[in-house]
């Protein structure tokens, strides 16, 4: 950099010593350690066509006369914010390619804040001192999904409408106070036109906002902590092995920037996203069939499906059945999930800080649990497609339904009960940390030195 | 030298696709060509930059000190000493004074998200069904039993209120020698055409498919079945009650009509639902 401009800066701020510092800052290597980063890149590309977006959507449920280039709906009555999505698929230039990179990078988005969360479970990069950030990017898990949800329920399209009926009845489902939080949501009784309003203001503001902040905490207190790193080399429990910060790191970030954004541009281009123009508007006493959720909402969609009808009744209190599987499980899941650091604490009586990460053979209990959860999660999310299933092999979706009832509860444990056993398998068969990586160079002499 | 000339070529490509860009949105935008290209300059800068950072940057693995993050006994002593001040932990009752004029606040304050909804109040056990009002289609016509053609379902409304949510209702005609119906119920169905509230009981949807050959109303959300010849009893699928009745009955000028309410409330369960 020009030493003027920071000579400017720094006669004003005293910068250069930490500038120089957070410049040489060590980072270590590894490609599972982007992960993280590609779901900050999407949250990135989502923020700028976000706004885009907002530019041209309408929060209205107002009723309007479709009068839009597409043919088949000419002269329908459907609200003004479906009309304004149409508006941005067929009239506004460049609209379509921003909305469908917008859908594609939330799909991405969430996919990769899971697959980080994935590497930070099975290599117990949770440990202490990383608790808060694990807090943190459950809390950003939630977040996620919320902001997805709100905004794939915008269009008011006839698949998003079916969607939110869904959460009003999961909603209404809760004992006691169900009724007045499913009405003090909506407004009302289902269908309302105030909660398209309501979900723009969640999705464009509050959720962001929430997010936002809490990234830039992840943020600094990964910069605080330093990173973790894996054993081998000269790395210890007590160092950072890697690159500086400037410039390997900051290119390589970039660089990943700049394709995670080429790859959702490839795809909002190529690859159609959410027709709403197919799904037509939404009508309250109209279904599509089959429906499914974005992915990351059929797991819950799945508990839905597979769970036999239970309307438990206690003192007269009714507890429907949509209460457990769409409010019990999930509060379950996402509890454990934040308390797991804390659990695994107390389990193994470790309270000492960990720098260096596990392979997940070197904990056979936490693969253990880690595999029975993304089999118990991905069975779920197989149960939210079980029409399509059935449609597929060309079986009765009665049958898919009940084959599936039994695998979410049989195959989870014996898929964790796999990974365990192959853990301790691995172990026996190999050192717990890898051997020294040594590299050797030719000298003059014709001797090898080590390098 | 060869890295560099890749970088370059990458970078060239990336411009080339912005120019690009700029000419497909002047001459009227096109979905397709605009992903592809702003996936060109996109991918070109991050691979130029990914392959400089590879092949041209020669950076030495360094290492750098890990030191505890835990501060010593003395610095924790410090710290905890400057958080304490007698006039705060001394006076417990002020402490605790403006602890609960804090919490009074907060709740003042949050007292205005009740303005968000009504309260449920009746609405959720009632529908716009009374006695003698006509059951008419979606356009708003009255109907006959004959009009309703066996083997297919259609969906009704009350007369003046096509479009209702909660008062959508199925009919069908079936052989009057099948209906096997609750007790109470013998009169609700004249010419075997009977009808059920089209809300599932279970998360809401609207009950569309019908399996004519056994009888069977499907909701394609998740599924439930419900059995239209004993009541819509649920048969498969997580609902657990069975979609309301609505008695219906011939007025004197030959249409169908509603001699009452739903048999229960309509829609997904909530606490209170009386059972």
């Amino acid at each position: 950099m020009n030493v003027r401009v920071l000579g400017w800066f720094d006669d004003r701020l005293g910068i250069a010593t930490t500038a120089r510092r957070g410049l040489r800052k060590v980072f270590p290597d590894h490609w599972s350690f982007l992960l993280g980063e590609i779901a900050l890149f999407c949250f990135v590309i989502l923020v700028a066509t976000g706004t885009f977006l907002t530019l041209f959507y309408r929060p209205d449920a107002a009723e309007v006369v479709y009068q839009g280039p597409y043919a088949p709906l000419q002269g329908r009555e459907v609200s003004a914010a479906y009309e304004s999505v149409m508006r941005i698929s067929f009239e506004v230039r460049a609209g379509l390619v921003m909305r469908q990179i917008h859908h594609w990078a939330a799909l991405v988005f969430v996919a990769a804040v899971v697959v980080h969360a994935m590497r930070i479970f099975f290599t117990g990069a949770f440990r202490k001192p990383r608790e808060l950030n694990w807090l943190i990017g459950v809390v950003l898990l939630i977040l996620a999904l919320g902001a997805g949800f709100t905004g794939y329920s915008l269009p008011d399209d006839l698949l998003s409408g079916t969607g939110l009926r869904i959460a009003y009845s999961v909603l209404i489902s809760v004992p006691f106070v169900g009724p007045y939080l499913a009405f003090l949501a909506f407004g009302g009784e289902f269908p309302t036109s105030g909660i398209i309003s309501r979900l723009f203001v969640m999705h464009v503001m509050l959720l962001p906002a929430l997010m936002i902040g809490l990234i830039v905490a992840h943020l600094a207190i990964l910069w605080r902590q330093k990173h973790a790193q894996f054993a081998g080399g000269r790395a210890t429990e007590t160092n950072v092995v890697g690159k500086p910060f400037w410039p390997g790191q900051v290119f390589k970030s970039v660089g990943l920037l700049l394709v995670t954004g080429s790859v959702l541009a490839f795809m909002g281009g190529l690859i159609q996203i959410n027709p709403v123009w197919d799904y037509g508007p939404f009508n309250p006493t109209v279904v599509s069939a089959p429906a499914q959720p974005d992915w990351y909402i059929g797991w819950l969609e799945g508990a839905l499906r597979l769970f036999p009808p239970l309307d438990i009744e206690i003192f007269g209190i009714l507890i429907p059945s949509p209460f457990i599987p769409g409010v019990v499980i999930p509060g379950i899941a996402f509890g454990l999930m934040a308390l797991w650091p804390f659990v695994e604490a107390r389990m193994t009586g470790d309270s000492e800080p960990h720098h260096l990460l596990d392979r997940p053979r070197d904990v056979p209990f936490r693969t253990g649990i880690g595999v029975a959860a993304l089999i118990f999660f991905l069975l779920l999310t197989l149960a939210g497609g079980n029409d399509v299933m059935a449609i597929m092999f060309d079986v009765q979706v009665e049958a898919v339904t009940n084959v599936l009832r039994i695998g979410v509860i049989v195959l989870p444990a014996l898929g964790g009960l796999i990974a365990h056993r192959m853990a301790v398998q691995l172990q026996s068969s190999a050192p717990s940390t890898p051997a020294r990586r040594v590299r050797l160079r030719r000298n003059p002499e014709g001797g090898f030195d080590e390098d | 030298m060869r890295a560099e000339r890749v970088v370059a070529f990458c970078f060239a490509a990336s411009a080339v696709a912005s120019l690009g860009l700029l000419v497909v949105y002047a001459v009227g935008g096109d979905a397709q060509l605009e992903g592809l290209l702003l996936g060109i300059a996109l991918g070109g800068l991050g691979v130029g930059v990914l392959v400089w950072a590879r092949r041209l940057l020669h950076e030495d693995e360094t290492t750098e000190a890990r030191p505890p993050l835990g501060s010593s006994d003395a610095a924790m002593e410090r710290t905890t000493d400057a958080l304490e001040d007698e006039e705060v932990s001394r006076r417990s009752l002020l402490v605790r004074m403006l602890l609960g004029a804090g919490g009074s606040l907060a709740a003042a304050l949050a007292i205005p998200a009740l303005s968000l909804g009504p309260r449920p109040g009746q609405s959720l056990f009632r529908t716009e069904w009374t006695r003698g009002k006509r059951l008419v289609d979606v356009d708003g016509n009255p109907l006959r039993p004959e009009m309703v053609r066996a083997g297919a379902v259609q969906t009704v409304f009350p007369e003046g209120q096509v479009g209702v949510a909660d008062a959508q209702t199925l009919l069908l005609r079936v052989d009057p020698d099948d209906l096997q119906l609750p007790e109470g119920r013998e009169d609700w169905a004249p010419e075997g055409v009977v009808g059920y509230s089209k809300i599932c009981t279970h998360a809401g949807c609207p009950v569309g498919l019908y399996r004519a050959q056994s009888h069977e109303l499907l909701c394609p959300c998740h599924q439930s079945t419900f059995d239209v010849l004993r009541g819509a009893v649920p048969t498969f699928g997580p609902a657990d009650r069975p979609l309301p009745q609505l008695p219906i009955e011939v007025d004197s000028d030959g249409y169908l009509v509603a001699s009452g309410d739903f048999s229960e409330p309509v829609g997904p369960g909530f606490w209170n639902l009386p059972q």
